[in-house]
């Protein structure tokens, strides 16, 4: 099969490979019709995150067709189905609690030591993100091996289109579990920075969770356009100065609850930020930090702090003072993507939620390295890159 | 004159992993003596108590998720003989005895006389409400220098304890999953992961 594959920072290639097999019981199969590259597939690009190989296969925000099932799955062939990033196996005290991304079993056993040392504790397996999550082949390819097939994947009704529910696999469900850790009371004033796809769904969802007022952050203009289409106010972060504008749009009290959804490539000409990049191209330095650090400044007294922002080291600077003394709350982690996936599709199927928006362009996915370099050299008007394995060859 | 003593396992000891002190006598307890480096763990498993009991004592299972053993050959209700990878496709073999038991609840055994690795240890069982079953693996060996001692250096990962781990890893992954992941794309990849 062809596939989408790394080779080290901004080289990415198409390659043929083998074609995956069944392997465990509870495996499935999935013949690939759509699949994403998401703001974490450029931490990878960029060559941000530790323990990967060259020829590792991206991509985990994808789903297709079932064409195999191993005897313990419970799908069957030819069904539709969207498939989560976090491979959960169902079982476990962890995914009996619906913490799926915790799940102890997900990742294989001698991938789990490295974050065992460096976490404290080994997380989730997820698919095409380095070998300390578990190595898995990614979904940017024909086919893909899905572990564990009887808990994750949702089946797709008949007759919707791949492009309304291919995000139920991450960032849909990341933007809503970004505002549900907000803890979001009706009247609230919530702050989210970043208007990538998941910045864009939280503030979707902080609306739908009953927040007054959303204020996007971020220093392109279409990109916060887009924010202001579903009812935010923005601050560009290169025209204004975030903390005081947040501070005088919200009478000197600053926002109940604050959405990091930028994460360790926070850009911007800031000075914790220029030390951070330099200390964090060596791995053991530090992330870049300065979304979090500006959320916790401008939160309000008591309030909360969301970060759904991948982070992946240490952290410098980390303003801890302003957080205990605030007595701000924070809740962040890996999306517990299975948790949400039900009632998420049926928002999409109601209408109360709209996907489709995003996606700003559709390539074959022998075009996914010019979709990368798209991605990352122009986040303004590329919002969302979707390959399709099927499409024919599109002229760029 | 006290001696300094906490409520942690001996295994947990800031002496580079040798019994001493007042670790040693709580791990003369745990096994019969065949050697001085000591290494434990850990695992809980949201499984029954009895059910991972009956698969462990079954050792002709054990191969399944202990990586370096090839085979355990089960002789009689006490006597097995296992088979254990080592370097170049060689193998390191020995008799081992069940030296005490609890049905449900522990096992013990050890290397028999003549033994080119001696070792010992006891796999115990014991509930935890609500969340399945502790099982805890105590291995005492005596790693010896020379050839063996690199056999056993690779059985082990170098680093004992790591090994040890694993392998509980994947005794929890079969129990609680009813298989062991793996991140292998093809069959081809999954044998070269195993050898
Ligand atoms: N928790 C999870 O499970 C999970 C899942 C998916 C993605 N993520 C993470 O969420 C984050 C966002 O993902 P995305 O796909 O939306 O990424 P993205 O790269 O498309 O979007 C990030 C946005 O942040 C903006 N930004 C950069 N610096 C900023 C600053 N200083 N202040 C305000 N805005 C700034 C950028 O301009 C960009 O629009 C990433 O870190 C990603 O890894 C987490
Ligand atoms: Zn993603
Ligand atoms: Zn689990």
């Amino acid at each position: 099969m062809r596939a989408l594959t790394w080779h080290g920072k901004h080289d990415v290639r198409i390659e043929t490979v083998d074609d995956p097999e069944i392997l465990n019981p509870r495996d499935a199969i999935i013949k690939i019709s759509s699949t994403a590259i998401c703001g974490s597939d450029l931490h990878l690009y960029d060559g941000y995150i530790p323990t990967m190989q060259a020829g590792d296969i991206l991509g985990h925000e994808f789903m297709g067709e079932v064409v195999e099932v191993g005897a313990g799955s419970t799908l069957r062939k030819g069904q539709r189905v969207v498939v989560p990033f976090t491979i959960a196996c169902g079982n476990c005290y962890h995914c009996g609690k619906q913490q799926y991304s915790a799940c102890d079993n997900g990742n294989p056993a001698d991938n789990q030591d490295i974050a065992q040392t460096l976490y404290g504790h080994p997380m989730s397996g997820l698919f095409g993100y380095s070998h300390m999550t578990g190595g898995y082949a990614g979904g940017q390819a024909e086919f893909v091996r899905v572990p564990f097939s009887d808990v994750g994947p949702i089946v797709v009704p008949e007759g919707v289109e791949d492009d309304r529910v291919l995000f139920l696999s991450d960032i849909l469900p990341t933007g809503w579990q970004a505002a549900e850790y907000a803890q979001i009371e009706p009247g609230d004033t919530v702050a989210v920075w970043g208007c990538g796809p998941v910045g864009l769904f939280s503030v979707q969802s902080a609306f739908l969770m009953g927040a007054e007022r959303v204020i996007a952050i971020d220093h392109f203009p279409h990109r916060l356009e887009l924010a202001k289409r579903f009812g935010a106010e923005t601050i560009n972060f290169e025209e204004s100065q975030t903390y005081e504008a947040l501070m005088e749009m919200t009478g000197g009290i600053g926002p109940d609850a604050c959405i990091d959804a930028v994460g360790l490539e926070a850009h911007g000409f800031f000075v914790d930020n220029i030390i951070d990049q330099i200390k964090a191209s060596t791995f053991l330095g530090t992330d870049r930090t300065h979304s979090i650090r500006q959320a916790i400044i401008a939160c309000r007294k008591g309030g909360r702090v969301s970060m759904p922002a991948v982070y992946g080291g240490f952290v410098d600077k980390f303003p801890l003072g302003a957080f205990m003394e605030k007595g701000l709350t924070l809740r962040t982690g890996q999306t517990h993507v299975q948790r949400y996936l039900p009632a998420l599709l049926n928002a999409i199927m109601e209408g109360k939620i709209d996907t489709t928006f995003l996606i700003s362009h559709r390539l074959p996915l022998e075009q996914a390295p010019e979709g990368y370099r798209m991605f990352h050299d122009k986040q303004d008007e590329v919002t969302k890159v979707v390959l399709k394995p099927g499409l024919d060859r599109i002229a760029a | 004159m006290v001696e300094p003593h906490d409520d942690a396992p001996p295994t947990t000891s800031k002496r580079s992993g040798k019994r001493s002190g007042a670790g040693e006598q709580a791990a003369a307890e745990l096994v019969e003596h065949k050697g001085d480096t000591l290494i434990g763990r850990s695992v809980t498993i949201n499984r029954a108590r009895d059910e991972l009991y009956a698969v462990w004592r079954d050792f002709g299972n054990l191969p399944r998720f202990l990586d370096n053993v090839e085979r355990v050959d089960v002789i009689d209700d006490r006597r097995s003989h296992w088979v254990v990878k080592a370097p170049g496709g060689k193998t390191v073999e020995w008799d081992a005895v069940i030296t005490q038991e609890q049905p449900g609840e522990m096992i013990a055994w050890a290397s028999t006389e003549g033994a080119e690795v001696p070792n010992s240890g006891r796999i115990d069982f014991r509930d935890v409400g609500g969340r399945g079953t502790v099982v805890s693996a105590t291995i005492v060996y005596d790693p010896p220098a020379g050839f063996i001692g690199k056999v056993i250096a690779k059985m082990f990962q170098r680093e004992p304890a790591i090994q040890a781990r694993r392998d509980l890893r994947r005794f929890k992954q079969l129990m609680e999953t009813g298989e062991i992941a793996t991140a292998a794309r093809t069959r081809e990849m999954l044998g070269k992961e195993k050898d």
